[in-house]
């Protein structure tokens, strides 16, 4: 049995069993400690020793002899009525940065936003959020803000500014020069209702929207087909068979949030329903998507044009329809039997393509047609306001600029010269404006250009509204006071039209009072629904449906096609992509998303070169540790050195690049990190690519860089059956099909005692343990992991970061692989290639399968490092919880090394007030602190933490539930990352609660006081050694064929 | 003599046993009969005629009486005594329930209209305006119904309230006379072993002089009787000296690891603070609620020091100490606060490190702890003192001591489910109360 299990694999240094992988591999800490070491430079060494120690002592014993220093109580001079100092207040609000849009519930302490959580009550977000999203709560306190208007570089008066503004404005309007507003997509329609006026009454100016992502291709072609230029509403939930080419809808693709949840309601399974959906992704670069895929396809990206078309013909030849000419694309994997499967599901499959190409989307448009996708799992009708950009208008602006045509130009919390490919032509052309404006909050690489930098609020301090899509309208409302002298751009915008009402939230008031009021009838007085609305969030209403006229083919696609794709290009090809952390780097200064291990290549605060297995052996280029090679890359005419990583699962002959890195102007976290990638985007086929299919060269360079990696820092030395898969026809056959059971041989006495409890003649291991086991009386806190509803996007590992004040080392202590995070998720490459065939499993690695695996302290009920603490620092609880007490521990790192799943962390260094950790800003400046849970300790260097379980949520849930004199009730009280989870993967509760989820899903039966899980699926990890973790894990099932199995 | 003695000290002891359990049973019967009379009243109250004057008896108007009551007067008056304002018991008989209302609504009206008896009041009390609350007829009606209850009903007095707790009381007040009694024992010990030490000198003596009468003794019987007591020789013994540097070691010891163990521990700690504010005058003298100014210690994890605007819901109208003809310099510095729009800031008395997480709404609304519990008698004192070490050992004893009632639904179950195991009262260490994470996190 043993020989057949897969093999695991968390990068390639561990395939390829690499000396550097093996020195670390069975070690809890990398470095020897320099203690006790005779330092053969300084003889002399024991004698200052024992003066330092003298020191120490003397200083020690002065510290304790000194009174404590005055604190000082300072209460508010006027309490605000509804705000209880040490009682969490929560506002339902809106994120909507940079075109990305989700509906938030903002957790406030003593007037300070602290944590950003999902609004559930929301129709699009659906209560999840992104790691973006949770992140963008420390973006409020960057020390890096402006503090006020700027006027060439100086400081000035808003007035001034205000009149000044107003006077070119209209002498620009008056010589008939040209103005424009450039933004990217505006999802408010308040907003967008001013920026109508403000072109009424400006008449020579225009409004300019332009995506960093470009979707104006999906538009394009929705045009083209169905007469109307949108994007529409795609159902996942609805859908039996997904395939994808190279869109990333788990990732950074639209709605990611709303659809993960979507997506995973079609991957659940239990004993009752055993059916999920099937998911095919053809793409170039491993995406997020792709390793959630049950059949993932590598492909490069000038074939995939050709590809789906080829899927076009086979669907089209079952719909009895014509086909198209295009060139074959050879033999394609899986293509036919996800054509069979597609027709077979149709009205509820569902098919995507990522790329901008206005031909690509109408092939899919015309697949999805003619498998009747449009009214089930693709709706027309109520459209995603999303990604609105225009790329020709954005083409013609630059164009306009260069040409010193334009007159005045207010960038509205765009950033253009750096995340647009023109950047440099816009920054060498923005001097030949006599007005430019910009309206960012930080001095960013356009802003620092700009005659006037006017200053919005942060999203967290404005009013605002939103409507992702029509009829379903969210606010955004203020949850703290400005932080600076800084003013809402509406605001501005009304002044420079001199409006009568120039304060927003007045007008945004009025707006709904007139518009969205009167749509509905349960609430008679406007104060009331307006209430209502901002307590809710969000407010849906009939905005009537938009009726897209039907499908209608277009001539000439196949002949686009045939132009612009190729069965065969020898040459490589370059891919631009956006990292799940940084997307497209408007949050680049955030050292959250900057340390948040890449969900695919486990690398933190840089960008690379991706590039596939075959092309680093052809070129005999390979890491060594940390070190990395390094290349020079070039393309479209531009050459930059990079850092080379190698990606198993990436199409032969294709790299890949992130964007969003190489920032000048963001700050200090992010400047100079990494290589630019904007300005290589191509447009030479008609439409802006984030693919460079001609042109590119790489040369490697004696060279390295290093890079810092997590993936291989925290292994379980070697175990198996960390992860219990099964394939989902073994599934339905067998409900237990994956588990392995941890049988042991026992001696004769011990057998004989067990009696019947034998399989094979072996003991199950649980069965067996020298410790009494505890008694839970009040409460057993559990968590279940699902593995097949888990994507991998890192929302949790942020929002645990946010709530448990979890520190930033910087990339050199990752280097030293001392990352801090509290949960992280494993990311395993797994193939079924008979482990003894190095050569099979080389090859295996070029299309691995992938396993991600959420791993925090596991709360086991005979845990090994509370055995281990000299100083009982480490502690078991009567609900179930191991205990970290950081005020006991004295360091001694024994229960680190004592963990088998090494989810223990150590303070190495004092993290916080620390100029040599000033990237850790949450704990650096004043400003930064004003986001620390005030509920939760910062804990000081030499002292070992790990997640607590959210104990202090624990803690506060229970005294709500006693100061009303009741139990706690299901739900009430969740931990950080589940209540993040887009997918609904992690579910925590009291396991003692019958009516808990946990307990339903896991089907926990009471023996005798023994707890018994009848769900077939659960496992908890290294079952065979006893430790009885309180954190379960099911198994994970892919709807693959057996048949394809090593495919 | 002996006899004597231990019969004294065992007379005495009975004494000190029947004292204890007297008084006990006294203060217990005490309590009981204060909760008899209170039973009688209430069923007289409720049998008595129907109202003639207006005013409810209806106990859901006289609990929303209670509740205004509560808000808007009980910081100035009393119903039986005289605080800031006159005394409220039987008002509603002295005067008139329309001048009384308008009165109520809004004082200074019916002042400058000239009115004799308010012009009058007004006068009496230093001409302290009473603010006006925005009471409707109703509210008015409810709170008088209640003033017109206290009256009736008075509550048990401070005497009676301590009889009632006597019941509980007796408790640990026999534990402190228990300790009294050991004390009595040991003195009584040392008595008897000095005087066992008196007869036994007594003896030698008498022997001594018995033997040097007798003739013909031995050389060594001779040096018996010769010994003289030589102290210059036992001092320098070396039994003496090592006796003596151990005691000295022992004492040293004891004292430096007292001063460490009290390293950081403010106790009795009182700094001045910038507005001499004096919890006697407020929370004694005119016995103001503690949740009125510190309105987290039910709700939230810090009980909140009160903002200037809750000083001025009083001091807009108080501006002078009571007795005194000038305006108080400590109550202007409320007023600077205001007006400079600047907060006050109070010196931290109570420090709890970081590393510690209390919260006072687990403490004051669910375990029912008084406040004197922790900050001992803070009615009493003019500057606040840290009454308690507030070191982990103190948190624990009483938790390890505290009982839990079984009349919150988050306990119920557990207390049940206790009982079926021990006979003992289920106490906070028995759910988890001396666990590390229900306080270090």
């Amino acid at each position: 049995m043993e020989e057949n299990i897969k093999r695991y694999w968390n990068g390639l240094e561990q395939l390829k069993n690499d000396p550097e992988y093996v020195k670390y591999a069975d070690k809890e800490f990398p470095q020897e400690l320099p203690v006790g070491k005779e330092d053969s430079a300084s003889p002399s060494s024991s004698r200052r020793d024992f003066l330092k120690m003298m020191g120490f002592s003397v200083a020690a014993a002065s510290l304790a002899a000194c009174e404590a220093p005055v604190r000082k109580a300072i209460p508010y001079l006027n309490k605000p009525v509804n705000l209880e100092p040490g009682v969490p207040n929560y506002y339902a609000s809106t994120y909507s940065v940079g075109g990305d849009y989700c509906s938030i519930v903002v957790k406030t302490r003593e007037g300070r936003p602290i944590k950003i959580q999902g609004n559930k009550l929301s129709h699009f977000s659906k209560g999840g959020t992104s790691a973006q999203v949770e992140a963008s709560v420390l973006s409020l306190y960057d020390k890096e803000r402006i503090t006020g208007p700027i006027l060439d570089g100086e400081k000035a008066e808003w007035e001034v500014v205000d009149a000044e503004i107003i006077k070119e404005l209209k002498t620009i309007a008056d010589q008939n020069g040209q103005i424009r507003i450039v933004s990217h997509s505006v999802l408010s329609p308040t907003t967008q209702d001013i920026i109508d006026k403000f072109l009424e009454k400006y008449p020579s100016s225009k409004h300019i929207v332009y995506d960093t992502d470009s979707m104006h291709g999906m538009r394009v072609a929705n045009k083209n087909n169905f007469g109307l230029s949108l994007i529409p509403a795609y159902n996942f939930n609805k859908a039996d068979v997904i395939i994808s080419f190279d869109a990333d809808f788990l990732g950074n693709w639209l709605n990611a949030v709303g659809y993960s949840r979507d997506y995973a309601k079609t991957r659940k399974v239990n004993k009752e329903h055993r059916k999920m959906s099937r998911h095919y992704q053809y793409e170039s670069l491993m995406s997020l998507t792709g390793s959630n895929a049950d059949y993932r396809i590598p492909v490069k990206p000038s074939k995939q044009g050709i590809i789906i078309a080829k899927l076009y013909n086979l669907i089209a030849s079952k719909a009895g329809q014509n086909t198209l000419n295009v060139a074959d694309p050879g033999e394609v994997k899986f293509l036919t039997k996800a054509a069979d499967q597609l027709w077979s599901s149709r009205g509820k499959s569902l098919v995507v393509a990522g790329s901008n190409d206005p031909d690509v989307q109408m092939l899919v448009n015309g697949i999805n047609a003619m498998l009747g996708n449009y009214g089930s799992t693709i709706d027309l009708s109520n459209p995603v306001n999303l990604k609105q950009g225009n790329d020709e208008a954005m083409d013609a602006f630059v164009k306009e600029l260069t040409e010193g045509k334009i007159g005045g130009v207010i960038f509205y919390n765009a950033n253009p010269v750096y995340n647009h490919p023109k950047g440099s032509e816009i920054a060498d052309s923005i001097s030949k404006t006599s007005l430019s404006i910009s309206t960012s909050g930080v001095k960013d690489e356009t802003a620092s250009l700009v005659k006037y930098i006017l200053p919005d609020h942060h999203y967290l301090e404005s009013w605002n509204d939103a409507e992702p899509v029509p009829g379903q309208l969210s606010l955004a409302q203020p949850s703290i006071t400005p932080l600076f002298d800084t003013r809402q751009v509406q605001k501005s915008l009304l002044t420079w039209m001199e409006e009568e009402i120039t304060d927003y939230y007045q007008y945004l008031n009025n707006t709904w009072e007139r518009k969205y009021f009167p749509t509905q009838q349960k609430i008679s007085e406007f104060q009331t629904f307006w209430d209502q609305s901002l307590h809710d969030g969000v407010y849906d209403y009939d905005a009537g449906t938009i009726s897209a006229g039907d499908y209608l083919p277009v001539e000439g696609v196949a002949q686009g096609i045939g132009r612009k794709y190729s069965a065969s290009n020898d040459g490589l090809e370059l891919v631009l992509y956006t990292k799940i952390g940084i997307g497209n780097g408007t949050q680049a200064n955030n050292p959250w998303l900057q340390e948040m291990p890449d969900p695919i290549t486990k690398t933190t605060w840089d960008n690379y070169l991706t590039v596939p297995q075959a092309l680093a052996r052809e070129l005999g280029i390979g890491a060594d540790g940390n070190e990395f090679p390094v290349a020079t890359l070039s393309a479209r005419g531009m050459t930059m050195k990079v850092p080379v990583l190698i990606q198993p699962g990436q199409a032969r002959g294709t790299l890949g690049l992130a964007l969003g890195y190489g920032r000048k102007n963001a700050g200090i976290v992010a400047n100079n990190l990494g290589i630019d990638a904007y300005p290589l985007m191509d447009n030479s086929r008609g439409f802006w690519s984030n693919v460079i299919l001609e042109g590119v060269n790489m040369e490697p360079l004696s060279e390295t860089y290093r890079i810092a990696q997590t993936q291989t820092h925290h292994t379980y030395m070697g175990r198996t059956n960390v992860i219990q898969e099964a394939y989902l026809e073994e599934y339905q056959a067998d409900p237990a099909a994956g588990r392995h059971y941890a049988n042991i041989a026992a001696s004769m006495d011990l057998d004989r005692k067990m009696g019947d409890g034998k399989v094979d003649g072996k003991i199950d291991a649980k069965k067996i343990t020298l410790w009494k086991g505890h008694d839970y009386n009040n409460h057993h806190w559990g968590l279940m992991v699902d593995m097949n509803s888990c994507i991998g996007c890192s929302a949790c590992t942020i929002s645990c970061q946010v709530e448990n004040n979890v520190p930033v080392v910087g990339k050199e202590e990752v280097l030293n692989r001392r990352d801090m995070h509290w949960i992280r998720i494993d990311r395993y490459y797994s193939s079924d290639a008979p482990v003894n065939d190095p050569v099979g499993l080389e090859e295996a690695a070029e299309n691995p399968e992938i396993t991600h695996q959420p791993m925090m302290c596991q709360h086991c009920n005979n845990a090994p490092c509370e055995t281990v603490c000299p100083v009982a620092a480490t502690t078991h609880s009567t609900e179930g919880l191991n205990q970290m007490t950081y005020n006991r521990c004295v360091g001694t790192r024994y229960c680190a090394n004592n963990c088998p799943y090494k989810v223990r962390r150590f303070n190495w260094f004092k993290y916080h007030d620390n100029d040599q950790f000033s990237m850790n800003t949450s704990m650096h400046n004043d400003l930064g602190k004003m986001v620390l849970n005030p509920d939760v300790v910062v804990r000081s260097r030499g002292v070992m933490e790990k997640c607590s379980f959210c104990v202090q949520r624990i803690q506060y849930g229970k005294l709500e539930a006693k100061l009303e004199g009741r139990r706690p009730g299901d739900g009430e009280i969740n931990v950080a990352c589940a209540e993040s989870c887009p997918s609904e993967a992690l579910v925590f509760g009291d396991l003692n609660d019958p009516e808990s989820r946990i307990n339903k899903m896991m089907k926990v039966k009471d023996d005798n006081g023994n707890k018994v899980i009848q769900e077939d699926r659960i496992y908890t990890v290294l079952e065979e050694i006893g430790v009885r973790p309180n954190v379960f894990y099911t198994t994970k099932i892919r709807n693959k064929d057996l048949e394809d199995k090593n495919a | 003599m002996l006899e004597d003695i231990s019969c004294l000290l065992s007379r005495r002891g009975h004494k000190v046993l029947a004292f204890i359990l007297f008084s006990g049973l006294f203060l217990s019967f005490s309590g009981i009969s204060v909760y008899a009379q209170e039973a009688v009243d209430s069923t007289s109250t409720v049998s008595a005629a129907a109202p003639d004057d207006g005013l409810s008896i209806d106990p859901d108007i006289i609990g929303a009486g209670e509740t205004l009551f509560n808000n808007y007067c009980k910081v100035c008056h009393a119903v039986d005594k005289q605080v800031i304002g006159p005394a409220l018991a039987g008002v509603y008989e002295r005067l008139d329930l329309p001048w009384l209302i308008t009165f109520i609504q809004n004082s200074q009206k019916v002042i400058e209209s000239g009115d004799a008896y308010a012009v009058q009041l007004y006068e009496q009390y230093n001409k302290t305006q009473m603010p006006s609350h925005d009471l409707s007829d109703d509210e008015v009606l409810a709170i008088l119904s209640y003033v017109k209850d206290q009256t009736l009903n008075p509550p048990a007095t401070a005497m009676d309230m301590a009889g009632a707790a006597g019941e509980a009381g007796a408790a640990p007040s026999g534990l402190s006379i228990s300790s009294g009694f050991l004390i009595a024992a040991m003195v009584g010990l040392i008595i008897v072993l000095v005087l066992i030490l008196i007869v036994l000198v007594m003896l030698v003596q008498t022997l001594t002089r018995f033997m040097k009468q007798k003739k013909g003794l031995d050389e060594s019987e001779l040096e018996v009787i010769e010994q003289r007591f030589n102290l210059a020789k036992l001092v320098r013994s070396p039994a003496f000296v090592g006796f003596v540097s151990f005691i000295f070691v022992a004492i040293m010891m004891k004292s430096v690891i007292d001063g460490l163990y009290s390293v950081g521990i403010q106790q009795d700690y009182s700094p001045t603070q910038p507005i001499a504010y004096s919890h006697k005058v407020h929370a004694g003298d005119y016995q103001i609620e503690c949740e009125y100014c510190h309105t987290g210690v039910a709700t939230s994890r810090q009980a909140n020091i009160p903002s200037a605007s809750v000083c001025m819901n009083c001091h807009s109208a108080i501006v002078k100490v009571t007795g005194a003809d000038e305006p108080s310099e400590e109550i202007q510095k409320i007023y600077d606060a205001i007006e400079n729009n600047r907060p006050i800031e109070w010196i931290r008395v109570h420090n709890l490190p970081d590393l510690a997480y209390f919260n006072h709404a687990q403490h004051y609304k669910v375990g029912n702890i008084e406040c004197q519990d922790c900050h001992g008698p803070i009615e009493t004192m003019e500057v606040v003192r840290q009454h308690s070490t507030l070191t982990m050992g103190w948190c624990i004893d009483c938790h390890r001591e505290t009982i839990i009632q079984a009349d919150n639904g988050y306990y119920d179950q557990l207390v049940e489910l206790h009982k079926t195991v021990s006979k003992e009262d289920m106490v906070v260490a028995d759910i988890g109360g001396l666990e590390c994470s229900k306080c270090h996190y």
